[in-house]
């Protein structure tokens, strides 16, 4: 292919998907790479869809895109080895003609959105894996390297939406290697089971959907935040733990997994399923302080590449398409003006993202990462454990008077996070929150 | 079984075995072209060692010899031992060729 493009975008994940719909609609000539037989092969999200952030990209997407269930209620749970603490939001407001959220299966959403990016112009090459950015003298980027025969492609902009482990731009230098600690490994399975069981034992009707996250010990020493979410016939089931707690403690990911499935609470929800995959994946969760630079002479970096991932409100696939939708647009004005693709000119990609809820939120949050990083035994450990003694002490009528029950709550806490352990965990978090 | 001890309770759990999880998958293998190699060494750091439990595929064993080998065949491409090993530099880690690998049904 000795065509040069207008634009070449790595990766078919919702950031680029996002970008290439966005610079091939407006005319420009699109090419995207991806390594995986067919977009979505390679990639995995529990999965939630922010509609919002889509809409923005494809107004109408919700007349033919594969979405599952339409999200009416929200469970928290706490766990500790036998209960969980819950807090649980429904509504019928979320009936609405426009859900906010759908759950997804992400290989059969990626199918789909890659459809709607051909259809607007744009030229998919899937099993091929970019190796390196080229370069001009000038260290501008140029073009890609392909692991394909004759595999060098040029283009004036290169869009590296390449997911967490973004190996481009890490061999071409652009950005560091992620740190243990700033990154969530999770894994997954996809349990299946008739439509009328998943919608009996969550208490749906229609499409309506449920999404639980936990976070807590599933089982003896082993914590992490676990999910699941309905589809309209299978459950996704999934936890997770900053890789660096992995390493330490010796816990194997798949234990943990097994570990949550065989929560008493969580059992007889997948009772009778069919597994029918398990994955694994990184979460980028560094936030604001890891995003590294995200534009420079001839490329810019959209996505989970970027570390745009709001691990306190688990966002990331809504800001990677946000980020693909406005480096998409920025890309396609310096084009029509006929502009050079210069660090100074898509400067304007990084104030966009300045402007918008991404960096806004990831700015807010800038403390938490570190501070969940350094407090994650006692986040994940003790406080669900003593919620949990908690609420069975005050909830079992055994004859004791209810202010002796208060006090022994009260000592409870006091003897597994001592006074100034909870004064000064609340007072860490507040600030890391504000 | 295997003893695991954190806030002080400490209780036993049956080892759990992966690879009835990844008889679900499908793989397209890359044979001779594994996509992870272990560099040779004569030692291996802890981060590597952690490896054999921390790989969600459970690639990772240690050998009679006392060095950590890799089977990448079940590997889910998620980057976990490029992140712990990045430090040591005793792994070199790239994607598969175009097309090889895992390929997510579900994802």
């Amino acid at each position: 292919m000795s065509e040069k493009f207008d634009v070449i975008v790595v990766g078919a994940g919702p950031s680029g998907n996002a970008a290439a719909y966005t610079m091939a609609k407006a005319g420009l000539n699109v090419l995207q790479l991806e390594r995986g037989e067919y977009p979505g092969s390679k990639n995995v999200q529990g999965a939630i869809l922010y509609s919002d952030a889509l809409e923005k990209v494809i107004p109408d997407f919700r007349d033919d895109a594969p979405l599952e269930r339409h999200i009416i209620e929200q469970r928290m749970w706490m766990l500790d080895e036998t209960s969980y603490v819950g807090m649980n939001y429904r509504s019928e407001d979320f009936n609405e003609e426009k859900p906010n959220r759908y759950t997804i299966i992400r290989a059969q959403f990626d199918k789909w959105f890659s459809h709607r990016v051909r259809e607007a112009g744009a030229i998919v090459l899937c099993e091929t894996t970019v190796t390196d950015l080229i370069r001009n003298s000038q260290g501008k980027v140029i073009g890609v390297r392909t692991d394909r025969i004759d595999g060098n492609l040029m283009a004036d902009v290169v869009v590296l939406g390449e997911g967490v482990n973004g190996l481009v731009g890490q061999t071409a230098g652009l950005r560091p290697e992620l740190k243990p600690n700033q990154a969530a490994l999770a894994v997954k399975e996809m349990h299946f089971l008739p439509q009328e069981v998943v919608e009996s034992r969550f208490n749906l009707k229609g499409n309506e959907g449920v999404v639980i996250e936990a976070m807590g010990t599933v089982s003896a020493g082993v914590s992490g935040l676990g999910f699941i979410y309905t589809n309209k016939e299978s459950l996704s089931i999934g936890i997770g733990s900053l890789v660096s707690d992995f390493a330490r403690t010796g816990a194997t990911p798949y234990g943990m997994l097994d570990a949550f499935k065989n929560h008493p609470s969580v059992r007889p929800l997948l009772a009778g399923s069919e597994v029918k995959e398990y994955s694994a994946h990184l979460i980028p969760e560094g936030g604001y302080r890891a995003i590294p630079e995200v534009y420079g002479d001839g490329w810019v970096i959209v996505g989970d590449a970027g570390q745009f991932v709001n691990s306190v409100h688990r966002e990331g696939s809504n800001m990677a398409m946000t980020t693909g939708l406005l480096a998409g647009q920025v890309i396609t004005r310096l084009h029509k003006r006929r502009e050079e693709f210069s660090k100074a000119n898509l400067a304007a990609y990084k104030q966009a993202l300045d402007e918008s809820y991404v960096m806004k939120d990831l700015k807010k949050y800038k403390d938490i990462p570190g501070f969940i990083h350094k407090n994650s035994q006692t986040l994940l450990g003790i406080y669900p454990r003593l919620m949990g003694q908690a609420a069975q002490n005050w909830f079992r009528v055994d004859g004791t008077d209810k202010r002796t029950k208060e006090k022994e709550i009260l000592a409870s806490f006091r003897k597994g996070r001592s006074l100034t352990g909870l004064i000064g965990d609340a007072f860490k978090f507040a600030r890391a929150w504000r | 079984m295997t003893t695991v001890e954190t806030l002080n309770v400490p209780v036993t759990t049956p080892p759990v075995k992966v690879e009835g999880k990844l008889y679900t998958n499908r793989y397209l293998v890359d044979a001779g072209h594994p996509h992870i190699k272990v560099k040779p060494h004569n030692k291996p750091s802890s981060a590597l060692l952690s490896l054999i439990h921390t790989c969600p595929a459970g690639c990772y064993s240690l050998n009679d010899k006392g060095h950590v080998e890799i089977a990448v065949d079940g590997c889910l491409e998620c980057g976990t031992c490029r992140v712990v090993c990045a430090p040591t530099g005793e792994i070199e880690w790239s994607y598969p060729r175009g097309g090889f690998g895992v390929l997510f049904k579900f994802g």
